[in-house]
C-alpha cells in the first residue's frame, strides 16, 4: 500500500490523526497534514483506508 | 419552471417542518418519509424559492465534497436561513463559513492552530479539571439541579473562552448573543441587534491584542492584521465564529445528550461501565449521530449543473444539506432511530463533512467524551426530575437542544 497526501486540500480537520496516529500528523502553525509513513506496514493499512474515508477534504489517496 | 407546468407547485413541501413532541430526539417525521422515498427532494423555504432538500447520506457526503457546490451565500439562488441572513449578506465579511477554494483555505488555516488533533489531546486534562469542578458544585448544590446551566454551557465555555482569551467575566454577555444570533426565524431587525454587539466586542478585543498580545487564538488573529493579512473586521468575524461555535453548539449537545442517556438507561450502563477509550470515543460519535443537533440545514448553491441521485441540480439552485435526515438513513445506519452505543458510528455527519467540515471537531469530541463519561460515573443515580415532556426543547434555533434540563440523583 502506498499513501499519497495533498497539503493543498488538506483543511487541517485532524481526521487522519484520529484514525492512523502513526501514519499522519499535522503541522504546528495551522494543522494542515503531514504524511509520516508512506508505505504503512500490514497492522496499520486499515487505519490508513480509515483515514482516507474520514478526511473530509478528499486529501489523502491510497494506492493498494 | 417544470413545477408550474405540472401543476406541483402546491405539494412542494415548505420547510423547515416540526418535530413530533412525542419524539423529542427523531428528526421531524415529514423529512424521514422524504427521505426514504428519494436521496434529495424540493422544499420551499421562507423566501418561497425551491431548492433542494438533501436527506441521504451517500448524497449528502458526495455533495458536501464537491467542489461545484457552493458556500457563497452572495449568488443568486443560494438559501438563506432567514431574512435577518439576506439582509446582511453585503454587510457581513466573508469568513470561513461564507468562502470557497483558495479564500477559505487561507481562513481556515488561520483558525485551525488550536484545534489539532494532538493539541486538544494535550487540552483533555484540563477539560476534565473543569467538568469535575461542574460536577463538584452540583453535587454539593440544592436538588434538583439544571445540567444546562451547571454543566453543559460552563465547561465548553471555559474551555473556548481560555483558548480564544476571551474574559470569562464576559460569558454572560456572550452567551446571550450567541443566542440571539442563533434565531432560527430571526427577523432583519432582532438579528442585527445581537449580531452587532458581539461584532463589536470582538473587535475591541481584537485591537486590544494587537496592542497587547498573549497566548491565545485572539491573539493570533490579531499578529495577522498588525501583518496586514486581514482587516480587524474580518478577524474579528472569525473570532466571532470560533466563540459562538466553540460553546453553544457544544452545550447543546451535552444538554440533550445527557437527556438521551437518561431516556436510555441501558445504553448509559454501558458507557458508565466502559473504561476503554474506544468505546467512549464511539459512543460520542453514536450520540452525534442520533441528535444531530444542527436543524435548520447547511446552505449550499450549485455553480454548475450536478447530476446525483437521479436528478440534476441545476446551477443556480440552492441546496439544503440536512444533517438529521441524512444521520438517521437506514442505508448507512440499520435501525437509525435506536441510541447504539455499540455500532460503529464513524462517518457520521454530525460535525458536516467535505472541506467545511467543523473546524472545532477534535475539541468538541474531548468535550463531549469526557463530559459524558465522568458525569455518568460521578453521579450513577442521575435521573430526570421532570416529565419528559416537561423539558423545554429548542425547537426555535439554530442549535436543537434544551433550554433546561431539572435532574436529580
Amino acid at each position: 500500500m502506498k499513501v499519497i497526501v495533498d497539503q493543498d486540500k488538506c483543511v487541517s480537520s485532524g481526521q487522519c490523526v484520529l484514525n492512523a496516529g502513526e501514519l499522519f500528523d499535522q503541522r504546528d502553525d495551522d494543522g494542515v497534514v503531514v504524511l509520516l509513513i508512506d508505505s504503512p506496514p500490514s497492522d496499520q493499512t486499515e487505519n490508513a483506508r480509515k483515514a482516507a474515508a474520514a478526511c473530509p477534504a478528499l486529501a489523502i489517496d491510497i494506492e493498494e | 419552471m417544470s413545477d408550474t407546468l405540472t401543476g406541483t407547485t402546491t405539494e412542494v413541501p415548505d420547510y423547515p417542518m416540526d418535530r413530533d413532541a412525542r419524539c423529542p430526539f427523531a428528526p421531524p417525521p415529514q423529512v424521514l418519509e422524504m427521505g426514504e422515498a428519494k436521496p434529495l427532494s424540493r422544499v420551499r423555504i421562507w423566501d418561497g424559492s425551491t431548492p433542494w432538500l438533501i436527506t441521504g447520506h451517500a448524497v449528502a457526503r458526495e455533495l458536501f465534497a464537491d467542489p461545484r457546490v457552493s458556500v457563497d451565500d452572495r449568488i443568486d439562488g443560494f438559501p438563506h436561513w432567514n431574512e435577518h441572513m439576506l439582509s446582511t449578506v453585503h454587510k457581513r465579511p466573508r469568513s470561513v463559513f461564507t468562502s470557497d477554494a483558495e479564500e477559505h483555505t487561507r481562513f481556515r488555516r488561520m483558525l485551525s492552530k488550536p484545534f489539532t488533533f494532538k493539541r486538544v489531546e494535550g487540552l483533555r486534562s484540563a477539560i476534565q479539571e473543569v467538568t469535575d469542578e461542574c460536577i463538584d458544585a452540583i453535587l454539593a448544590g440544592p436538588q434538583p439541579a439544571d445540567i444546562v446551566t451547571k454543566l453543559a454551557l460552563p465547561v465548553p465555555t471555559r474551555v473556548i473562552s481560555e483558548m480564544l482569551g476571551v474574559p470569562y467575566e464576559d460569558h454572560e454577555f456572550f452567551q446571550h448573543h450567541a443566542n440571539v444570533g442563533l434565531a432560527r426565524y430571526a427577523t432583519a431587525e432582532d438579528g442585527q441587534k445581537g449580531a452587532m454587539s458581539l461584532a463589536q466586542y470582538l473587535i475591541n478585543l481584537v485591537e486590544t491584542k494587537m496592542a497587547d498580545p498573549s497566548e491565545d487564538a485572539v491573539s493570533d488573529l490579531a499578529e495577522r492584521v498588525n501583518a496586514g493579512e486581514i482587516s480587524v473586521k474580518e478577524a474579528a468575524q472569525l473570532g466571532t465564529g470560533l466563540l459562538i461555535a466553540g460553546h453553544e453548539t457544544t452545550a447543546n449537545m451535552i444538554g440533550i445528550g445527557v437527556l438521551a442517556l437518561l431516556e436510555n438507561p441501558e445504553q448509559a450502563a454501558l458507557l458508565r461501565d466502559s473504561d476503554d477509550p474506544k468505546f467512549i470515543a464511539n459512543a460520542a460519535e453514536e450520540l452525534m449521530r442520533y441528535l444531530s443537533i444542527i436543524q435548520n440545514g447547511q446552505r449550499r448553491v450549485a455553480i454548475e449543473d450536478i447530476e446525483i441521485g437521479g436528478e440534476t441540480i441545476r446551477a443556480g439552485e440552492g441546496i439544503i444539506l440536512d444533517l438529521a435526515p441524512a444521520n438517521w438513513d437506514a442505508a448507512a445506519y440499520p435501525k437509525p432511530d435506536q441510541l447504539d452505543l455499540t455500532r460503529d458510528a464513524g462517518q457520521q455527519l454530525g460535525f458536516g463533512y467535505g472541506r467545511h467540515q467543523c473546524v472545532g471537531q477534535q475539541l468538541a469530541r474531548a468535550e463531549l467524551q469526557i463530559v459524558f463519561h465522568t458525569l455518568l460515573k460521578r453521579i450513577p443515580t442521575l435521573r430526570l426530575a421532570v416529565p419528559l415532556d416537561e423539558v423545554p426543547f429548542k425547537h426555535d434555533r439554530l442549535a436543537y437542544g434544551v433550554y433546561e434540563l431539572p435532574v436529580t440523583w
